[in-house]
């Protein structure tokens, strides 16, 4: 099928997606220059939430609600949790980047190049990823993740998905190995 | 072909490359820890991003029910809240023994 077919009209006008695009790009700028962590958290949850916008637009309904809840919700609250049991008042005082800071960014820099490269890269006059609009799909987006994952005949990623349950189980037990005082 | 107003899987793909070069450049430079672990999942939502629009894209070729690309941004998700336990599991534990939330001044390792 071709994927540059016109399908219904997009879920939301493109200047959604640059407001959002640019609401998560200064909000990811604020995680890594702000002193207080607490900003920082605040700025990355702002970023978050924009992407889960993000995941609405690309017919994503039940992993923007995942993002929401479980990103913005769940991990977000554990790092405020952390932030307060750490003093961040001294680490506010010194010096917020390291010696090594020109290396890092030369290094982000020389990452910068490879994506653009890679991006603008031709073959045969054209561009290696899609550029058109992809067509709109109609179908129950929860339903079809659970079929990947849980269906018994056709369930894709069930083994994963058990794994993915030991994993959480192993992390669980390594947190609360790490965080208590005596073992 | 296309409308210049039409949004692609390209322009996710950038933004994702945006919000993985700011993760990457706050990992490299910052010190402290619990910023650091932020970084870090800017990198990890920046994959999710790139996942999710791959996973769209390749919805219009094999059809509605080719959600591979969401399901593994779930996977991601899942990996991503077993990591933050357990980072900061080990900085609770770090900042009990060193009073500091410094990554520089971790450097038992240091030649």
């Amino acid at each position: 099928m071709n994927p540059q077919i016109a399908g219904n009209p997009p879920v939301a006008t493109p200047y959604f997606f640059y407001g959002l695009a640019a609401i998560m790009i200064i909000g990811g700028i604020l995680v890594i220059t702000r002193k207080n962590a607490v900003h920082s958290a605040l700025a990355l949850i702002t970023t978050l939430l924009a992407q889960a916008a993000l995941y609405l637009m690309l017919y994503a309904p039940f992993v923007a609600g995942v993002q929401i809840i479980l990103y913005a919700g769940g991990i977000m609250v554990l790092f405020l949790f952390v932030i307060m049991l750490i003093s961040i008042e001294r680490a506010e005082k010194e010096r917020q980047f390291n010696k090594q800071w020109l290396v890092g960014i030369a290094a982000a820099a020389a990452l910068g190049g490879l994506f653009i490269t890679v991006y603008t890269a031709t073959t045969k006059g054209r561009v290696l990823f899609p550029e058109g609009r992809t067509s709109y799909v109609d179908m129950q987006n929860t339903q079809g993740i659970a079929n990947l994952l849980f269906d018994q005949h056709g369930g894709t990623y069930m083994f994963a998905f058990e794994i993915a349950s030991l994993l959480l189980l192993v992390a669980i037990i390594g947190a609360v190995v790490m965080a208590k005082k005596r073992i | 072909m296309h409308a210049m107003t039409d949004i692609s899987t390209l322009h996710y793909l950038v933004l994702g490359a945006a919000l993985f070069l700011l993760g990457v450049i706050g990992v490299l430079t910052r010190r402290n820890v619990v910023i650091v672990l932020m970084s870090i999942e800017l990198i990890l939502n920046a994959v999710n991003l790139n996942l999710v629009a791959f996973s769209r894209y390749w919805q219009s070729i094999h059809g509605p029910s080719a959600l591979h690309g969401q399901v593994f941004a779930i996977f991601v998700i899942t990996d991503a809240a077993a990591e933050a336990a357990v980072g900061l599991g080990i900085l609770i534990a770090f900042f009990r023994n060193k009073e500091t939330v410094n990554v520089d001044e971790v450097n038992l390792l240091k030649w």
